[in-house]
């Protein structure tokens, strides 16, 4: 009894904590309408900062505590509302998403960069010192009763601002109509600009109290969110007492599986993948949505031509080729993922660019194919390279089922629960048997790749995987290209631009997203084996949520719709990155940074580089002065907006003669 | 056999009901008319028709069959066919494109380009067959969506305000083509706030007022009609 207790109030005091951050989440997403995926990013800025001031500086707790809490934190909720957030109004929930992964991305690069990770920064808990309290069977100390008592007045605070205040009251008619509340004489930049910054502080409040019970690492103080994404799913993300009421299920879920899941191998990974699971589940949960209407704000798919395509594609293995003769073996091995990893970001361009899916565990999707190659294919035969595809794509399919009730927002959580239930539990596991087959993953370590076989001859020197990896990024390349054109590229994009037309023409939802899962799990797959055969050696964490984020979102500045991602995200995510590190080996931080830097550039351009580059080329090519020749006269009596072309005058002509 | 038959849907949102026990019945080769004041209900119909909403009770047939619990897809596989109020283009295709999807997704799939080919001639829309649908004016792409309808062949077509933001010539060539349509055989439920439009080419009209239908009739009937007009011009 009182173990039970005493994991009972362990759970609420890391509930509290999940609450106080879920709630600053809530708070924001429903202010401002952007879901931010660096809340807990925040947080973990928050505990660093306030470790730097206390511990390494030696500050007095309450002017390091006041420092952050009043200072640092409102001001960098302040500038991420009016750099970042402000200015992306205009975007779509998708790119407004992509920005705020970014600047997760960012902030444990940058977070990594100033606190070396390898070095342990304990925090002492408040009040230390004094015994703890006990209440009945229970003990508290004064941290934990100090986290409880924190959550309750931030929701009393919070219940005062938004139902007695007049930013309260602004904050929640933002929420309701924007427009409204300039006509009524409010001001919803304010409203923005207070949900920002008190967000912010919450998620601060929320890293200091939890960064003294847990190590003081970057990306688990970061991913700790999640645990606060499902409080504020269960709340709808709209709701603050359901917020609270989920925060007090996945507190104390996480405590009482510590103490009382039974102990053997299998098990630890689950305790820390509950907070996923649950997330999970509770999207699972939500009710149908109605099915989307049509998507104005929807990135470009344009329909690759064949020639082109072509071209791509045999630059790419001339790419390969020269890149294979011309580097030597350890070169090979840091630049050889060019074209694996391209594979892994080409899976997006069907997924993301044509069928508006977003996915965050593509990179999971590609372990999945690394771990069936390196157990399957150790004697290079080529029907594993098969299998790893296949097992990817299934994979990829359980995916699509939340994906038929979730879109946007939801979907995006989902695929990220779905990647740290990976990255902590399944990929953590010894190995197994089901039905009397044994399922081996990581061998909780490390698993070798070894190079297939063709003619009997093993294809293992780097150069020659780089040639392999190639080739299979430009076929790839042309079976996206060619599935663009096809009538399942139409579909796609018709799902994309409008379910509710797509179905209400007969278009099934659940073949068509299922399909679209698969394939594109698929690819990663194929990509994730050829990226561990040039590895040799590959570890889980080369295929978690975080490592994968970085991809992501240098896919999405290539651009999603452009079957040329591929090649942007593999060659500009490992050639300049190496190249500066090779050059000036001290800017392997800065460099870090880059993916997440340009991510928040996203909104100077919404479509990706690669149709401005192409639409630049084309502008050469055609020659400047001769384009700015041409009338520009918007040929609306046509119904179409664009500028004059020469063949309208036919037409015209056409037209007045049969009047 | 009526193409289509609505009895008794009815539908709220909290305590409001938007539909309180509507019956509708639209017969192959008629065109039926649906009218009412805004927020009469008449989009939240059509989305129970098409199974895009369920209702909280009724029942909706397709040519004798019980599909009020399958889904949009499976209706429209019944030969079901809409337009939307706001307008629902796959805006990233062309308009061939548009076109195409929906024919692919028909009963002849083999013959799609040549139907896209057939219907963009019969629709006027030749020339904008390669422009991005996202670009058409809203006449222009309303027109594409009644195409996009056609195009999957149905036996049941609702069309939602098609005739907005036409004007009086395109109006009079695009009443043409629905009594083109409705001859073909196909039942043709028609949404619309021009009222010489509908009265001009149904055959019987329906009018909802405040989520009931208040007349039926012939359109010379409706328009006599004294409940219509008070919905339509106030008691006074």
């Amino acid at each position: 009894m009182d173990g039970f207790a005493a994991f009972g109030i362990v759970g609420l005091t890391t509930a509290a904590v999940y609450a106080v951050i879920g709630s600053g989440l809530v708070l924001t997403y429903v202010t401002t309408g952007v879901f931010n995926f660096a809340h807990g990013a925040a947080g973990m800025m928050a505990a660093f900062a306030y470790w730097q001031l206390s511990a390494g500086w030696g500050w007095p707790v309450p002017v390091a505590l006041a420092v952050v809490l009043l200072v640092l934190a409102p001001a960098f909720g302040l500038l991420a509302e009016r750099a970042l957030f402000g200015p992306a109004q205009r975007l779509g929930q998708a790119e407004r998403l992509v920005m705020t992964v970014a600047l997760l991305s960012g902030l444990i690069a940058l977070a990594r960069w100033v606190w070396d990770p390898n070095v342990p920064r304990p925090l002492p808990t408040f009040f230390a010192g004094r015994a703890p309290l006990r209440l009945g069977p229970a003990t508290v100390t004064w941290h934990q009763g100090l986290t409880m008592v924190v959550a309750v007045a931030v929701a009393a605070g919070l219940w005062v601002l938004l139902h007695r205040t007049r930013t309260g009251a602004e904050m929640r008619a933002t929420v309701d109509d924007r427009t409204l509340v300039v006509l009524a004489g409010g001001d919803p930049v304010r409203a923005s600009r207070a949900a920002w910054i008190l967000g912010t502080q919450l998620a601060a409040l929320g890293g200091i109290l939890i960064a003294p019970t847990v190590t003081l690492d970057a990306a688990q103080l970061s991913l700790l969110i999640v645990s606060a994404y499902t409080a504020a799913v269960f709340g709808r993300l709209r709701s603050l007492p359901l917020t609270f009421l989920g925060a007090a299920v996945v507190g104390c879920t996480e405590s009482y599986l510590t103490g009382y899941l039974p102990q053997n191998a299998y098990l630890p990974g689950l305790r820390l993948a509950a907070p996923a699971l649950l997330l999970f589940l509770a999207l699972l949960a939500f009710p149908h949505r109605r099915l989307r209407g049509s998507d104005e704000r929807a990135g470009r798919a344009p329909v690759p031509a064949w020639r082109g395509t072509a071209l791509l594609a045999a630059a790419i293995v001339a790419a390969g080729t020269v890149l294979a003769a011309v580097l030597g073996e350890g070169d090979l091995v840091t630049y050889g993922p060019v074209f694996s990893l391209g594979l892994v970001a080409l899976s997006y361009v069907p997924l993301a660019g044509y069928a508006g899916q977003i996915s965050l565990c593509q990179l999971s999707m590609a372990g999945v194919g690394a771990v069936v190659w390196a157990h399957l294919g150790a004697d290079g035969a080529w029907w594993a390279l098969g299998a790893a595809v296949a097992v990817a794509a299934l994979a990829g399919a359980l995916v699509a089922l939340p994906a038929l009730r979730l879109s946007g927002v939801y979907l995006a959580l989902g695929t990220a629960a779905f990647a740290v239930v990976l990255d902590r539990w399944i990929f953590t596991l010894p190995s197994f048997e089901v039905l009397g087959v044994r399922i081996a993953l990581f061998d909780q370590g490390s698993v070798e790749l070894a190079g297939p076989r063709l003619f009997g001859h093993r294809l293992d020197g780097g150069a020659e995987l780089m040639v392999l990896a190639a080739v299979c990024l430009a076929l790839a390349t042309v079976a996206v290209a060619a599935l663009r054109r096809s009538r399942y590229g139409r579909r796609l994009v018709a799902l994309r631009d409008s379910e509710a037309a797509y179905a209400t023409l007969g278009g099934g939802l659940l073949v068509a997203k299922v399909a679209v899962f698969a394939l594109s799990a698929g690819i990663a797959g194929l990509g994730g084996a050829l990226y561990g055969m040039q590895l040799r050696s590959v570890t889980a964490d080369q295929f978690s949520l975080v490592a994968g984020l970085p991809v992501f979102l240098v896919a999405v500045i290539g651009g999603l719709g452009a079957i040329g991602c591929g090649l942007f995200t593999g060659t500009a995510y490992i050639g300049p990155v190496n190249l500066l590190v090779a050059l000036a080996p001290g800017s392997q931080n800065l460099v870090a940074l880059l993916p997440g830097l340009a991510g928040l550039g996203l909104a100077r351009n919404p479509d990706g580089l690669i149709p401005a580059m192409r639409a630049g080329v084309r502008r050469l090519a055609q020659g400047l002065t001769a384009r700015r020749g041409e009338s520009e006269v918007p040929v609306e009596w046509w119904g179409v907006r664009r500028p004059w072309r020469p063949e309208d005058g036919e037409v015209l002509a056409r037209g007045i003669a049969g009047s | 056999m009526a193409s289509l038959e609505v009895s008794g849907v009815t539908v709220s949102y909290g305590g409001n009901r938007v539909l309180d026990g509507v019956d509708l019945t639209a017969g192959p080769g008629r065109i039926t008319g649906l009218i009412g004041p805004n927020g009469a209900g008449k989009s939240t119909l059509f989305d129970v028709v098409s199974g895009l909403r369920r209702p909280a009770a009724g029942r909706v047939s397709l040519d004798g069959r019980d599909v009020t619990r399958l889904g949009p897809a499976r209706r429209a596989r019944h030969g079901l066919a809409r337009t939307f109020q706001r307008l629902e283009l796959f805006g990233r295709l062309s308009v061939r494109d548009n076109l195409l999807v929906a024919a692919e997704l028909g009963p002849d799939r083999r013959h799609a380009a040549r139907a896209v080919t057939a219907l963009l001639d019969r629709l006027g829309l030749e020339h904008l067959a390669d422009s991005p649908a996202g670009a058409l004016s809203t006449g222009a792409a309303r027109l594409v969506e009644v195409g996009r309808a056609l195009a999957v062949r149905p036996r049941l077509l609702l069309l939602d305000e098609p005739a907005a933001g036409q004007d009086g010539p395109e109006t009079e060539r695009f009443a043409a083509l629905l009594r083109s349509v409705a001859a073909d055989g196909t039942a043709v439920v028609l949404v619309e706030h021009d009222t010489g439009l509908v009265m001009d080419v149904c055959d019987e009209v329906h009018v909802l007022d405040l989520g009931k239908v208040i007349a039926a009739g012939t359109p010379a009937q409706v328009s006599r009609d004294a409940a219509v007009l008070a919905a339509y011009l106030g008691d006074a």
